[in-house]
């Protein structure tokens, strides 16, 4: 193994950090949905594809930069979200785990499959002024979209919380999380609260494709990259446990970040997986949640 | 030899004692009843005797040799089957597959294990119903299939895990013959009843489990007669307000042998 | 097993193996033979997820892995192709038998066990793309050489029999382990582990067993598809288009039935090519209809649709 010096390594973990926290919102979305409804969504990556197209073609057809296409994009998502959940998942799955795998597998496949017929395989980015800006911190080089990305996962990870915390509808949505059953006995929809749910996890996704857009680039395959990893940061968070997620995006923020620099990009994924792996053999409930 | 040992046998979760202490023999070609109220670990006692459960502490022996912890399926070619107190069919499948599935136990090949099935069937009443869906029937039709799967596996010991609860009075009066034929084809029986009625009906010998302890053991008559068994089921004081109240109607038959209210079918 | 069970699979064989006398149009049969391969993919998912209801999402760890060997043992080691195409379906079992053992053994079952055979199946797939013994990014190439001893044949059409001999040999293990003491037990296992296990079914024994041949019916798929194409790379290999391709067939086709995965897959390759003669090709738009093809199969089961599909299904 190669050695770096220390400034290399420590720009390394730096930006891990900061791509880690976009990571840590995509996870997010994934383990609400999973905390709230029991399921594991495997069309969150095709989701992240379908908002990255969206801030793409924001900016290609209206001049509209990422980070002012969240405003629009994420009512539009929820409402997706929202609309899925209820006509499209809800009604299929039937209640049974192994039919909402197979629709959002499905689901996944048409969304994934429709971008591509739209926008061929080309892969997309989009030119910002400030793309390959760079902040300075002493003698280490951080990307400005970046850190645009890591402040903004964690002013949404505020929301989120002050969101379920504060409000009427996110006491709705941890009662049905806690017990379905007993959040209908008192009267809660909770077909709607499960739409809710699913449509704040697209929301968020939305959130995440603005703050990704800048500095990567856009392919009707791109969602498949960061699924897998947002699996691994739900698994190693505990699913369904929210700050669970950002640490857990933190931390494989930095293990690929590593494992790019010491084994090389193509071999570089791999450490992600291998951990996915690992957690779900032996630690299925998770390295920092302590909800099974 | 004792066929059937449970020694000291104990069982934690987490801060909970499900079972403390609890020791009692079956004897073979019996059929021994295991009564308490309800959530007094009787279920966790027989998950442990079927290998679902690990205890804690104790031993369980089977015909002189030690069994904790052996998993169910070595169990059951042991010998040892069990129903469950709430009915597991293998939903898509029909009544003769359902049954099936225990007869492939002893029997590898397929023409030799529905042949079993078919005639396990007979035994419990189930012949015109081999072709439905085990889903499409009744909860006492039910009951019978999970009382047929676990024969199928031609057990010498039998744990029957309430299979009559949920039962009507009539559908438990048509159940109690078909559990004493089995007995008397040599199968011994374990049961844990909530019914009252067909424990002192069927059983030879009960133990009486309670806040995971066994309180009391020896023949219906004398189980239902003991101060400390009454007031497990009813409470504090009852077995004196009771004797009080037996004395004052001594001419009225049945006492206790009539189900305790509301544990009839619960 | 009675000649009464094994009937319908010698008239399918017997229909299906007079389709060169029909057709001899080279992408016409091209196009069968990539059907076939998808079937005996889709056989392999579906003994595991079909009879043992464990569904994988990782089929092409097995694919690709006997595809590999097969490739990487002629050109590397100069072993004949048959033998080789041997030890890929082994290689596969063993893989199988592997991820089984470590995922079953943990408990893992539904979607966990999905995401698992995902990962593994991910793993394999850049650890393929990046060595140089399986050629890396560029690929692997088995050299053209057109002998029948060098399982090569200069006729499309032999290679369709020869790829619709190996989908009914699966067909015939099928129907053997569903009329079986371990298919029994496998399908006590699907629909109630517990129960299942007091009935005294090994459960991790019978899944492994499945997994195993599960991994050899998909694994003859991939060493079959490097012999027919020469050519391999990562993305082909253990991609996941080969793992989404042998779950859509069974579960459309009938999940857990003889002839679910081979109706299936033709179904949906027949529909695939019918969409592209009537629009044009446009990329992506056969998926799309495969998508939402699974998302209706599930919503509105066949076996709950009274009729026509209920043939494919035997009890």
């Amino acid at each position: 193994m190669r050695s770096f010096p220390p400034e290399i390594v420590g720009e390394a973990v730096l930006n891990g950090l900061l791509t880690g926290a976009v990571y840590g919102l995509v996870a997010l979305g994934l383990t609400l949905v999973y905390g709230v409804l029991h399921i594991i969504n495997f069309a969150h990556g095709a989701l992240l594809t379908m908002a990255m197209y969206a801030a793409f073609v924001a900016w290609q057809a209206f001049g509209l930069d990422p980070y002012v296409a969240i405003l629009p994009l994420v009512p539009l998502f929820f409402a997706l979200g929202y609309g899925l959940q209820r006509f499209v998942i809800g009604p299929a799955s039937r209640g049974e785990d192994s039919n909402i795998l197979l629709v959002t597998l499905g689901l996944s496949i048409v969304i994934e499959n429709v971008m591509l017929a739209i926008f061929r395989s080309d892969t997309l980015s989009v030119q910002v002024p400030y793309a390959m800006e760079v902040l300075e911190l002493g003698p280490m080089l951080l990307s400005f979209p970046r850190v645009v990305g890591f402040g903004v996962a964690f002013v949404v990870a505020l929301v989120l919380f002050v969101l379920l915390t504060m409000t009427d509808t996110g006491r709705a949505i941890r009662a049905v999380a806690k017990e379905r059953t007993g959040a209908a006995l008192v009267g809660i929809d909770v077909k709607h609260v499960y739409a809710v749910t699913f449509g704040i996890g697209a929301a968020c996704l939305a959130v995440a494709a603005c703050l990704l857009l800048p500095f990567f680039y856009v392919n009707p395959r791109v969602g498949n990259a960061f699924v897998l990893v947002a699996f691994t940061i739900v698994v190693l968070g505990g699913m369904g446990s929210v700050p669970g997620a950002l640490l857990g995006g933190l931390f494989i923020g930095v293990v690929e970040s590593l494992s790019g620099l010491y084994l090389g990009d193509s071999l570089g994924q791999i450490g992600i997986f291998l951990i996915f792996i690992l957690v779900l053999l032996f630690r299925p409930t998770g390295l920092f949640g302590a909800k099974a | 030899m004792s066929f059937l040992t449970v020694e000291a046998v104990s069982k934690r979760f987490g801060g909970l004692l499900a079972v403390s202490d609890a020791s009692f023999e079956v004897a073979e070609g019996s059929i021994t009843g295991l009564i308490g109220p309800n959530g007094a670990g009787k279920t966790t006692l027989f998950a442990i005797v079927s290998g679902f459960e690990r205890p804690t502490g104790g031993r369980v022996l089977w015909r002189g040799a030690e069994i904790t912890g052996r998993p169910p399926h070595l169990l059951a070619r042991d010998g040892i089957a069990r129903t469950f107190q709430i009915v597991q069919p293998f939903a898509g499948l029909s009544v003769r597959e359902n049954i099936a599935v225990g007869a492939f136990l002893r029997h590898k090949r397929r023409a030799e294990a529905i042949a079993l099935a078919e005639r396990v069937a007979e035994r419990v009443g189930l012949a015109r119903d081999l072709d439905k869906p085990a889903a499409a029937l009744t909860v006492a039709g039910r009951k019978r299939v999970e009382l047929a799967k676990a024969l199928a596996t031609e057990p010498k010991l039998l744990l029957l895990d309430e299979v009559l609860a949920g039962l009507n009075p009539s559908e438990v009066r048509d159940i109690v013959p078909v559990v004493r034929a089995i007995r008397d084809s040599g199968i011994t029986v374990l049961m844990i009843e909530h019914v009252m009625q067909a424990v002192m009906n069927l059983c030879e010998t009960v133990h009486v489990l309670a806040q995971g302890r066994i309180i009391a053991g020896g023949t219906p008559a004398e189980v239902v007669r003991n101060p400390a068994v009454v007031e497990a089921y009813l409470g504090h004081g009852a077995a004196t307000r009771l004797q009080a109240s037996d004395d004052r109607r001594a001419d009225e038959p049945g006492g206790l042998n009539r189900p305790p209210q509301g544990d009839a079918h619960a | 097993m009675t000649g009464r069970d094994l009937l319908p699979i010698a008239a399918f064989a017997a229909v299906a193996a007079t389709l060169p006398l029909f057709v001899t149009a080279g992408t016409w049969l091209n196009f069968a033979v990539f059907t076939l391969i998808i079937c005996l993919a889709a056989q392999g998912w579906n003994i595991l997820g079909g009879y043992g209801g464990q569904y994988s999402f990782g089929h092409a760890a097995f694919f690709g892995t006997a595809a590999y060997a097969t490739a990487i043992l002629q050109v590397r080691y100069g072993v004949n192709p048959y033998p080789a195409f041997a030890v890929g379906v082994a290689a596969a079992g063993v893989v199988g038998w592997v991820i089984g053992l470590l995922s079953f053994r943990s408990g893992l079952r539904g979607s966990y066990f999905a995401l698992v055979t995902l990962a593994f199946a991910e793993v394999f797939r850049v650890l393929a793309n990046a060595s140089e013994w399986t050629g890396g990014a560029a690929g692997i190439l088995i050299r053209l050489d057109v002998r029948p001893e060098n399982f090569q044949f200069a006729s499309r059409a032999t290679f369709y029999w020869v790829a619709l001999a190996l989908v009914v040999a699966a067909l015939v293990v099928t129907r053997a382990l569903e009329r079986s003491r371990l298919g029994a037990q496998l399908v006590a296992v699907r629909e109630n582990e517990n129960a299942a296990r007091a009935l005294g079914v090994d459960a991790l024994g019978v899944k492994l067993a499945a997994i195993a041949l599960s991994a050899m019916i998909t694994g003859a798929a991939g060493a079959l598809y490097a012999q027919y194409f020469l050519y391999l790379d990562a993305n082909i290999a253990y991609g996941t288009w080969i793992s989404v391709e042998a779950l859509l067939a069974p579960i459309i086709g009938g999940a857990g039935t003889v002839f679910g995965p081979v109706f299936g897959g033709i179904v949906l390759h027949s529909l695939s090519e019918f969409t592209k003669t009537l629009v044009g090709r446009i990329p992506g738009l056969d998926l799309v209809i495969f998508g939402v093809l699974l998302i209706l199969v599930v919503r509105f089961p066949p076996r709950e649709i009274p009729g026509l599909l209920k043939l494919w299904r035997r009890r």
